[in-house]
């Protein structure tokens, strides 16, 4: 059975290495000193779907993702993978969505693209660790949900999903079309391919080109260098439900925490300071 | 109407402990807010045998729906009861666990109806709001509040116009107490099949298995906590050792978990486990925001880490500035040497 699989994935700020000037002295997020990277967990997601690919011939993988315009970079990733296509919504009316209303746009480009077997996306991002944007996704579209999946296989349009639970492992079954979200438990993605990599590198949607396109010849002769890129009138998309206007969620406040010092002990890796403290500790019972 | 409600999840006919700690929670915001505690379960064959897991922590109203396949959990039969349940109680706030199944069930739910749902909030709190557009205030809304951003930065978060607002919570977050008040615990087994279509039992589970956890970080009374700084998966070999000697659990940071150091499921912080031990002794960790949301309430902090300025150390008791190879095995030394 040849599967339409469309993937899920996220351009994020590596919120795993933060180096000290990650916040700025005012207390912000300094996000230019975190590199733009393929959320991990979607990384997986990509993996499971080209594999369905391989196992299913015929079948095709497009990536879907959400940004500003540089987040083509995100398709760009995927198709030097083994990614077929990829969709990039970009729109100032997109801008500040909670995962509600950035389940909304995703959910309105999917049926744009019409006819899906099954979405992947990794279980959750690591900017905001919600893992709340799949099942609000299958939600919209009425799809079956599995979350948590570590395996995925198909058969004569039901997926057999191998998926992590607290304490322990499940198997399901699960009817398409479907939405599954992958665990970081889940086989890791292959390397990009040099081959795909020459044969796309100079892909770009319209809004990431420069006002004079180099090589400008090329993209008329190859079309699959351009790449779909999407507006919230191009999904017929509501604008009321996008972005921040389509947001229930709002933030009152954020805070760059602070600890205040309390009162404590500094020691050196001295036998004499080590030895004082385990007795100290020992003869107050709190060790022991 | 304008209730409080729990969603209490379940392992065959067992509550799970951090459905209890959520009622421990949704209680005391119920009654400062002045309105009523209601839960709702869902299973197979569990009438009669969750009922007093789930009253003494002072609900008022118990909606038990028992049923064939609804359990194992799948997520629309479970989305359907707390939908169909929503619309005819309206409560204002609904709080469930940050498990696996909470953050099935919770967006699904949220999605269906527009409601705002926030994941993972360390901190919950009542209090009012003013729209800084429309300058419009709101009284008594429920702040969810989380670090965000890796741990960088905390955030609160409010729903002003979308009812319920709902937030998930992991398990050690709030603490689980029996109530002392007095709660009206009255109990209904509604008629599932008004609430679930047959459709909806589409996900088949061929096979379910939960084992007991390999350890008890959450009740330990001394926790030896590794993170990035201790290098490798050799270098835990002696955080298991240390505690071995201590009759302590091992932890770990998420940069140590990434980086595969140490197992997912020893991770403490906001998006691991949540530990409220006498002694935390934190290895090589800098102490991100993250970490230390699951870790603060620790009785006595030691720090050793070779950056005097890490983070952690604002928050420690003893802070041995100093390498992990060299400062773990002179503390087993000197602990074997003076206890007993």
């Amino acid at each position: 059975m040849k599967l339409k699989i469309v993937v899920l994935a996220k351009q994020v700020p590596d919120t795993r290495n933060v180096g000290k000037d990650a916040m700025t002295a005012e207390g912000t997020v300094n996000r230019a000193a975190l590199p733009a990277i393929f959320n991990p967990d979607d990384l997986l997601a990509l993996e499971q779907a080209l594999r369905l690919k391989e196992q299913n011939p015929g079948s095709s993988v497009g990536i879907l993702t959400m940004g500003p315009p540089r987040a083509g970079e995100i398709i760009r990733q995927g198709l030097y993978r083994g990614a077929d296509t990829g969709w990039l919504l970009t729109d100032r009316l997109f801008a500040g969505a909670d995962t509600l209303a950035t389940s909304y746009a995703l959910a309105t480009a999917i049926k744009k693209i019409g006819d899906v077997d099954l979405v992947i996306g990794g279980r959750q991002a690591i900017d905001g660790d919600t893992a709340q944007v799949g099942p609000q996704v299958a939600q919209k579209l009425g799809l079956n949900q599995v979350t948590y999946a570590e395996d995925i296989k198909v058969e004569e349009g039901v997926a057999t999903v191998r998926r992590h639970i607290d304490g322990g492992a499940e198997t399901v079954k699960v009817p398409l079309p479907a939405l599954i979200t992958v665990n970081g438990s889940a086989a890791p993605c292959r390397p990009q391919n040099t081959k795909l990599v020459m044969k796309y590198k100079r892909a770009t949607c319209p809004m990431e080109r420069p006002a004079e396109v180099p090589y400008a010849s090329l993209y008329e002769e190859r079309p699959y260098l351009t790449l779909n890129q999407w507006s919230v009138a191009d999904v017929d998309g509501d604008p009321g439900q996008c972005g921040l206007a389509g947001s229930p969620t709002k933030v009152k406040s954020v805070m760059n925490i602070v600890f205040q010092a309390k009162e404590c002990k500094h020691l050196t890796a001295s036998d004499a300071d080590i030895e004082g403290m385990v007795k100290e500790l020992l003869d107050e019972k709190i060790i022991g | 109407m304008n209730n409080v409600f729990v969603y209490c999840e379940i392992e065959g006919t067992t509550v799970a402990e951090v459905s209890q700690e959520l009622l421990t929670k949704g209680r005391k915001l119920a009654d400062e807010l002045g309105v009523q505690l209601h839960a709702v379960v869902a299973g197979t064959g569990i009438k009669g045998k969750v009922e007093n897991q789930i009253l003494p922590y002072g609900v008022d109203k118990l909606f038990v729906f028992d049923g064939e396949g609804l359990f194992p959990y799948t997520s629309a039969p479970h989305t359907d009861i707390l939908v169909g349940l929503f619309k005819e109680e309206k409560p204002q706030i609904c709080l469930m666990g940050a498990t696996v199944i909470g953050r099935d069930l919770g967006p699904r739910v949220s999605s269906s109806l527009t409601s705002g749902l926030t994941a993972d909030c360390t901190q919950l709190e009542i209090g009012p709001y003013t729209d800084a557009k429309t300058g419009r205030t709101y009284e008594n809304l429920l702040y969810q509040i989380r670090p965000a951003f890796g741990g960088n930065i905390v955030a609160t978060i409010v729903n002003p116009d979308h009812r319920p607002q709902m937030a998930t919570v992991r398990s050690g977050v709030m603490k689980k107490a029996l109530y002392e008040g007095k709660a009206a615990g009255e109990v209904v087994y509604p008629e599932v099949s008004k609430y679930v279509s047959p459709e909806a039992y589409v996900v088949q589970v061929l096979d379910h298995h939960v084992e007991k956890a390999k350890h008890n970080l959450k009740g330990a009374s001394i926790v030896v906590s590794g993170g990035y700084g201790m290098g490798s998966k050799e270098g835990f070999d002696m955080l298991f050792e240390l505690a071995k000697v201590l009759h302590a659990e091992v932890g770990a940071s998420r940069a140590a978990v990434d980086a595969g150091f140490c197992d997912h499921d020893r991770q403490i912080g906001q998006t691991g486990v949540t530990v409220h031990p006498k002694v935390y002794i934190a290895c090589g960790i800098s102490g991100q925001i993250q970490h230390i949301a699951g870790m603060q309430d620790s009785g006595i902090i030691i720090s050793i880490n070779t950056d005097p300025d890490a983070p952690i150390n604002r928050i420690a008791d003893y802070v041995i500035t100093g390498s992990v190879e060299e400062v773990i095995p002179k503390l087993i030394k000197y602990y074997k040497q003076n206890s007993k």
